[in-house]
């Protein structure tokens, strides 16, 4: 069975569609990058993908392993292992990252009918992790995304994606706003993530990105709508000729 | 704990409303008739067995309270309070205790139900002390515990007499030490001072009084709480604290009621002293009923608190987190008389449903270098109306006042408000007062990325809000900022659609 199903998904916000049809079918395992110019679409996917309130679903459907996902609140799609990476994650003041990671791994374990992680065995966990990430203890301690910077807003979606361990991962504009040193490490962060049974779809303007997270599968999308879908090579293409082509073409 | 489970589950049965502390105590009880007169007072007061001097104090202030209107200026509606239709006094049957096994096992229950221990167990054992605080490998609590009109058990008493600290009800305290009763009562909140202290002047019937000697820093925690179960009862507590020179206490107050479809009176009247070189911490976890999801019932909670830092280098802090009550008027103030006397108040307000708050602080500096910090964090849900309100002023002779203010509001949903009136004196050029405020909402995007990461809705407001307000919360007692950080999730179920 494929991990993620979207049929023929059309969406509008108020009043306006913005996907007009969209058809994805990721398996356990691949890596899709969704590349295409603004305004296309992509963002609308991954929030619908993830149930972002404010969007209506018109038509079409997204599958979870089989399970219909849009009939399910967004804890419950997170519960059930989806993650998606923002492009700007908030800041919550006050609330010290450790607290929110440990009540989030918590509040879906819970939901899955697992027993909660002792205060021991989290910090552990969350130690270890952190440690791979190159994320300093102080940082944890902070509050949520409060005076990071960009890299270090990235790191922490990455940090969370491991301690999580979702079945799908969407990386919303991983890429925008780092710079090419901070890039690279969460690139690894993700790379090591990387397994047989974890699906990640990459939303990405730009080429650069997928040098450090190559893909399986690469979508251009144009106008609401998956128009090109082909190997690793479409990227490099892309990158030549631009998405005007494209744009033409939808 | 059990016991507290249960009750949840049942409050949670019962109604579509969240307050916990719902259920009511179905005891005897000794009333005095309906009505407010003279013979009211006189009532009171004989049943207390008071001397002449306080029936005296008493009559006044209620001759007083005939002539007075009540206050119009706050912003919260209510209809008009017929004080002929309450009863002033309520008291379980049961005459003169001398042990804690003599209560009535069902008061003891209900004690219990709200995870108050009366029996003298050591609380939380292990815990770290408060900065400042004596390490000690068993804190402890002192408890006296109010219900409906009189106090019904104070624990550790032993122990508090040994370090020379008195903690009792008022009404002992009237008899047993007048002189310390006469010397202080009414001079922070004279029987004049407004409408409603004055008429809890004239029938107040219990409450706590503390005394703590020269030079001692008071062993344990003292707390007092306090439960309105009778129907149709108004509660007016008096408490009295008297730091002497260079003495410490901290003082801890919780408050609840049943739930009931008519609305319930609470008019309490708190004094403190602080004499040279003392510091009071005067802390408040304030849960009384709020009313049902409509707006129909709750407690009308009209205070008066007021701290006078008499003496030189002295310090009174007040900490409050005020979720329940229909009607809060509330405004813990401190009189900063002596020099380089600070004052602090901390706060954190939350109204849900068609609760309505205007709290805040008056901090007036007399005394030279005096300094005083307000940090208030009003919270607003439902359909609520939210209003801080504040004064600090300095006298001409307070050369060198300081005053630092706070007063953040957050907002959830659209049909709430938060209203903020400040007002500011200064009638010397060598004060120096800053005020800052800020008022936002919580964004659909915090929201979002919260539930995205497996928590629910309301988890995730309960985990914004504590966050908003966590510089307050840090000046509770460890025990209490636990009990706080829940109530607030509580507070705020379904404030969100």
């Amino acid at each position: 069975m494929s991990l993620l199903e979207v049929k023929d998904l059309k969406v509008r916000v108020e009043e306006r569609e913005i996907l007009h049809g969209l058809t994805l079918t990721v398996n356990p395992g691949e890596v899709h990058a969704i590349m295409g110019p603004n305004g296309s679409g992509k963002s609308t996917l991954s929030h619908v993908i993830a149930g972002k309130p404010g969007y209506e679903v018109t038509d079409g459907q997204i599958l979870f392993r089989g399970e219909d996902l849009l009939e399910m609140a967004p804890e419950e799609r997170a519960a059930k292992g989806v993650f998606l990476a923002f492009q700007y994650p908030v800041e919550i003041p006050g609330v010290a990252t450790m607290n929110f990671l440990r009540t989030a791994l918590n509040a879906q374990r819970k939901a899955r009918g697992e027993d909660e992680y002792s205060t021991p065995d989290f910090l552990k966990k969350v130690r270890e992790v952190a440690k791979s990430l190159n994320i300093p203890q102080d940082m944890l301690k902070r509050g949520v995304n409060v005076g990071f910077s960009g890299g270090e807003k990235k790191r922490n979606e990455v940090l969370q994606m491991a301690l999580f361990e979702p079945a799908v991962c969407i990386l919303d504009e991983m890429d925008s706003g780092l710079d090419i040193d901070a890039l690279r490490i969460a690139a690894d962060g993700v790379n090591a993530l990387r397994t047989p049974d974890r699906a990640m779809v990459v939303i990405t303007h730009y080429q650069r990105l997928l040098n450090y997270i190559v893909p399986d599968v690469v979508h251009v999308m144009s106008k609401g709508r998956v128009v090109k879908s082909g190997g690793k090579e479409l990227a490099l293409e892309l990158e030549e000729s631009g998405y005007a082509q494209f744009e033409d073409a939808a | 704990m059990p016991a507290v489970q249960e009750t949840v589950e049942r409050v949670r049965r019962i109604d579509v409303d969240q307050y916990r502390y719902g259920f009511e105590t179905l005891i005897e009880s000794d009333k005095a008739p309906k009505g407010l007169s003279e013979d009211t007072v006189r009532f009171i007061s004989a049943k207390k067995n008071e001397p002449a001097w306080m029936l005296e104090w008493r009559l006044e202030a209620f001759r007083r309270w005939q002539t007075m209107t009540e206050p119009t200026w706050a912003r919260v509606n209510y209809p008009k309070i017929d004080y002929q239709d309450l009863y002033y006094y309520s008291a379980p049957k049961k005459k003169t205790l001398s042990s804690i096994d003599e209560i009535d096992p069902e008061i003891l229950k209900t004690y219990e139900k709200l995870g108050i221990p009366l029996r003298e167990v050591a609380m939380l054992e292990g815990v770290e002390p408060p900065p400042g605080g004596e390490p000690s490998a068993n804190r402890k609590i002192a408890v006296d515990a109010v219900f409906d009109s009189v106090s019904v058990a104070t624990t550790f008493q032993k122990e508090l007499k040994a370090a020379g600290v008195i903690f009792m009800p008022i009404s002992e305290a009237i008899r047993e030490h007048p002189d310390l009763v006469q010397k202080y009562l009414g001079t922070v909140v004279p029987t004049s001072d407004n409408y409603f202290a004055t008429l809890n002047s004239a029938v107040f019937s219990d409450g706590s009084f503390v005394y703590v000697p020269p030079g001692v820093r008071c062993p344990m925690e003292l707390s007092t709480y306090f439960r309105i179960n009778e129907r149709n009862t108004g509660q007016f507590e008096r408490t009295l604290i008297i730091a002497d020179k260079g003495s410490y206490v901290s003082y801890l107050e919780g408050c609840t009621a049943p739930q009931r479809d008519e609305n319930q009176l609470h008019a309490a009247v708190v004094e403190l002293v602080t004499l040279d070189d003392a510091e009071i911490k005067y802390s408040t976890v304030q849960n009384w009923y709020p009313g049902n999801a409509e707006g129909k019932g709750g407690i009308y909670n009209f205070v008066t608190k007021r701290g006078d830092c008499r003496g030189k280098n002295s310090k009174i802090s007040w900490t409050q987190v005020e979720t329940g009550s229909a009607i809060t008027w509330k405004y813990p103030s401190c009189i900063l008389r002596g020099d380089n006397s600070s004052g602090e108040f901390y706060s954190i307000a939350i109204s849900n449903g068609f609760q309505q708050v205007d709290s805040g602080t008056k901090m007036i500096h007399l005394g030279k270098n005096t300094s005083s910090r307000i940090i208030s964090k009003g919270i607003a849900a439902g359909k609520s109306q939210n209003t801080y309100r504040g004064l600090v002023t300095a006298h001409r002779k307070a050369t060198g006042a300081r005053n630092y203010t706070a007063c953040d509001s957050l907002l959830i949903g659209d049909k709430c408000g938060a209203h903020t009136v400040p007002y500011v004196e200064a009638k010397n050029s060598s004060a120096t007062f800053e005020h800052e405020a800020t008022t936002s909402k919580i964004s659909e995007d915090v929201l979002f990325y919260c539930v995205q990461r497996g928590l629910s809705q309301e988890e995730a407001v309960g985990l914004v809000v504590n966050g908003f307000v966590k510089d307050v919360l840090q000046q509770l007692p460890m025990e209490f900022a636990v009990e706080a950080q829940k109530l607030i999730s509580i507070s705020l179920e379904g404030s969100v659609g």
